[in-house]
């Protein structure tokens, strides 16, 4: 059977192979240009009245009466923060203890039980972890420490909990790509376990873990229905761990429903700070990990 | 003063796996509390009855279906953009900057809150291409919602594909396009189902997003273009307003129930995906 | 004998390495032509500039000619796809795809747009019987390939390019993971083979290429050292170098 090699009816599948490149080139930018147009609205619903209030009033100011047309959003990131650090004093110890636990000081049997069970944790809906809050850890709060329960500790504490399976895999699978020598290096010197994760693994997964925290925190930034539950949404500085919060998440779901106008606007504007903190979070992360890769070659 | 290392590691072993104990204790807690207080106020007509007097009575069969459909709209846009843009990325392209910028899109996509996906939603389907509180709108937030999800392990299971098959596919005379939908996606197959199942949990469970876009009409929709709530929405309703503490901790049991069976489901076939490979 | 494969003044690059250098070859009709050299030779790189695999691989470039039948399989017009149907490649390690043994065979052939049952059944039994397997899988064609031996694999790999009914035959170590049986069955069928297919055998067993190669070429650093009829070349090599590596002093 002998051919020339000229196409014959193939030239057509060659054809279809382009359209087809074109095509998946096409859908590969969805994920760019939905991210392309939320920054617009974003910033066309938002950004106008910022500017027409002042940025300064608008983020040092510490009163919101939406309906008298005064917007000070420096409660709510205030509130944002105070819930997030919270969530991290919270989340991050415990987080890196699972992460050592189930790469250093663990089994194989335990590690094939706890690990899907804290991707588990992952799964679980957020207003599930806000009810959770609500019916068990507000009124414990309450009753023990005083304060009306809906708080910034009762906020600190569910976020820390939501935050830990985003922590717990990302830092086991910078530990895990330590390579085995640097353990065995560390062994032969008669480093016991705990020195070699001190010493040896802790350092070298070093921003692996930090880019671990820095998705912990845009992820406890973002969370909003959880928060709503529990915070109580005072639009006010708390004053204490006890003190009710609003966060700039509950903030705009709180009030997007029934809110038109400037009012509207303004809620787009928190959204707009929020954006630009996550943005600022994830870029931080992206190239701390990117480092991690480059490190290792 | 100088703490012997052996001691060292026994206090701190012992302080690390406590903390490990606490965090799963924690979980089972909340699942194990939920299924207890939600599973008695479960029967077979709390899941075929719709809701009378806003939830206070009847079951929650409207708000299931309104789950079902909106989750499988999403999936349904997710699916082909999220496999088609890993496919572009793995098989049709080099590393470069164009890959990069598609990469990074999908990683900031993946790290946005869903309230600002609500907003978003909200502001293009609900109101600028007057979709309305609807099916429509509420599932095409979700698509972009879950998208990074479909895209990130959509592509890890393209890339672990071993390379040989591609080799062996072009020099038994296959196009770029036939090596990819007869060799490379029916090896993928399993993996991309995991990220698929995955993100049917993440729509299920999730509630800022599609409570501004999807609304919470209690009817069962007409038409893509009826509002619907969905359990998540309608558990954090009853909840929030105190309407019906019963129906709310029945509902959280199902939803609880319902992405346990996903997460068990992904187990499953990751394990069988994995195997297949090692 | 006509010449089959006309390779003039061909040079391949990765990225700035210059893999193949300047390289004028033939291979004749119904020959068997052994390829040797030490590893990192380019016996492999030549062997998939042959067929255009190297295309795949990013940063590839060639210069000069590799005419097939007459026809400079680099020119811009030329159908990949049909090409490399004409030069059917089995590798160094057996890669069975993940189906079953009828479908492995059948492979090629539906990748043509062949889909009538009773002649893809010809072509299997024919192809697995051209391959040496036929009499031990015909009664488990539908099982997975994946779990037959490797040395079973490596014929499955062989019969499945005869499906796909080529003029060439190009094998890149086919035996380097393979048992002495195993191996012998396979150079048994490449015998049998070269009546109807023109076969290049890239080999690092130097005697493998003594056994079934027609001629024998000498590859070093990306060089044709020599080429010529594999008696000559194994009893009295031009080149010092040939006589080196063939006494084991290197590779």
């Amino acid at each position: 059977m002998k051919s020339d090699m000229k196409g014959r009816g193939r030239n057509k599948l060659e054809r279809t192979d382009r359209l087809v490149r074109l095509s998946l080139l096409v859908v590969a930018f969805s994920a760019v240009s939905t991210l392309a147009v939320i920054t617009i609205f974003m910033f066309e619903q938002g950004a106008p009245i910022m500017f027409k209030y002042g940025l300064r009033s608008f983020l040092a100011g510490s009163d919101w009466y939406p309906t008298e047309k005064i917007f000070g959003l420096w409660p709510m990131i205030v509130g944002s923060l105070y819930v997030t650090l919270g969530a991290m004093v919270i989340g991050v110890p415990f987080g890196l203890a699972c992460a050592v636990v189930l790469t250093e000081f663990s089994s194989r049997p335990v590690r094939r039980v706890i690990k899907p069970v804290i991707e588990l944790l992952a799964g679980i809906p957020s207003v599930v972890y806000g009810f959770i809050g609500v019916v068990i850890l507000v009124p414990f709060i309450r009753e023990n420490l005083g304060g009306p329960g809906l708080s910034v500790l009762a906020a600190s504490i569910i976020l820390g909990i939501m935050i830990l399976p985003t922590i717990i895999s990302i830092s086991v699978d910078s530990i895990q790509a330590i390579p085995l020598s640097y353990r065995e290096g560390s062994v032969a010197l008669g480093a016991t376990k705990w020195q070699t994760v001190k010493m040896v693994l802790l350092p070298a997964a070093r921003s692996g873990i930090i880019a671990s925290v820095i998705l912990g925190m845009g992820r406890a930034i973002g969370e909003t229905m959880a928060v709503i539950m529990i915070a109580g949404n005072a639009a006010s500085v708390p004053r204490s761990v006890l003190d009710p919060v609003r966060t700039l998440t509950s903030n705009i779901a709180l009030e997007m429903g029934y809110a038109s106008g400037e009012h509207r606007q303004a809620l787009f504007a928190t959204g707009v700070i929020l954006f630009i903190i996550i943005m600022i979070l994830n870029t931080v992360a992206n190239v701390t990990s990117s480092r991690m890769k480059g490190s290792k070659g | 003063m100088r703490v012997d290392p052996r001691v060292e590691q026994r206090v701190v072993g012992a302080l690390l796996w406590s903390m490990t104990v606490v965090t799963v204790a924690v979980l089972v807690f909340i699942i194990a509390f939920v299924l207890k207080k939600g599973l008695p106020a479960v029967d077979w007509g709390f899941l075929v009855e719709n809701p009378v007097d806003m939830g206070k009575g009847g079951g929650i069969f409207s708000t299931i279906i309104g789950t079902i459909v909106l989750t499988a709209g999403a999936i349904l846009v997710a699916t082909p953009l999220g496999v088609g843009t890993a496919i572009f990325l793995t098989e049709y392209t080099w590393e470069g900057p164009v890959t990069r910028i598609i990469r990074f899109g999908a990683e900031c996509l993946a790290g946005i809150p869903s309230i600002i996906f609500g907003l978003f939603g909200f502001i293009l389907f609900v109101t600028k291409l007057k979709f309305g509180w609807s099916i429509l709108s509420g599932s095409l937030t979700l698509a972009f919602m879950i998208l990074p999800t479909i895209i990130r392990t959509s592509e890890e299971a393209i890339k672990s594909v071993p390379p040989g098959f591609r080799t062996v596919s072009f020099s038994l005379g296959s196009t770029k396009w036939q090596m990819v939908t007869r060799v490379v996606l029916p090896s993928a197959l399993p993996g991309i189902v995991t990220g698929i199942v995955l993100s049917v949990g993440r729509s299920i469970g999730e509630t800022a997003a599609v409570i501004f876009t999807a609304g919470s009409a209690l009817r069962i929709p007409a038409s893509l273009f009826s509002s619907s709530r969905t359990m998540s929405v309608h558990f954090y309703i009853l909840a929030r307003e105190g309407i019906s503490m019963t129906n709310a901790y029945g509902t959280a049991a199902v939803l609880i129930v319902a992405i346990l069976g996903i997460n068990i489901l992904t187990y499953y076939l990751m394990h069988r995906f994995i195997r297949k490979y090692s | 004998m006509t010449t089959a494969i006309r390779v003039r003044g061909f040079s391949h690059y990765f990225g700035g390495e210059r893999t193949l250098r300047g390289l004028d070859l033939d291979v004749e009709r119904n020959e068997i032509l052994g390829i040797i050299g030490p590893a990192r030779s380019g016996k492999s790189t030549f062997l998939c500039a042959l067929n255009r695999l190297n295309d795949l691989i990013r940063g590839s470039r060639i210069e000069g000619t590799i005419s097939v039948d007459g026809r400079n399989i680099y020119d811009p017009d030329v159908d990949v796809v049909e090409l490399r149907r004409k030069l059917g490649m089995v590798f160094a390690t057996p890669v069975p795809l993940p189906r079953s043994i009828y479908e492995n065979i059948a492979f090629g052939p539906r990748l043509a747009g062949s889909h009538d049952r009773a002649g893809l059944d010809a072509t299997v039994k024919d192809s697995l019987e051209k391959g040496g397997l036929w009499a031990e899988v015909r009664d488990r064609l539908d099982s997975s390939a994946l779990k037959l031996s490797g040395g079973q694999q490596q014929r499955l790999c062989l019969a499945r390019i005869l499906a796909l009914k080529p003029d060439f035959i190009l094998l890149d170590e086919p035996t380097s993971g393979l048992d002495p049986i195993s191996t012998m069955k396979i150079e048994d069928s490449l015998r049998k083979l070269k009546k109807e297919y023109t076969i290049v055998l890239v080999t690092n067993n130097t005697k493998q290429a003594a056994r079934v190669a027609d001629r024998t070429a000498f590859f070093l650093n990306g060089e044709l050292v020599e080429v010529g009829p594999t008696a000559r070349i194994f009893t009295a090599p031009a080149d010092s170098r040939t006589d080196d590596y063939l006494r084991g002093k290197f590779g």
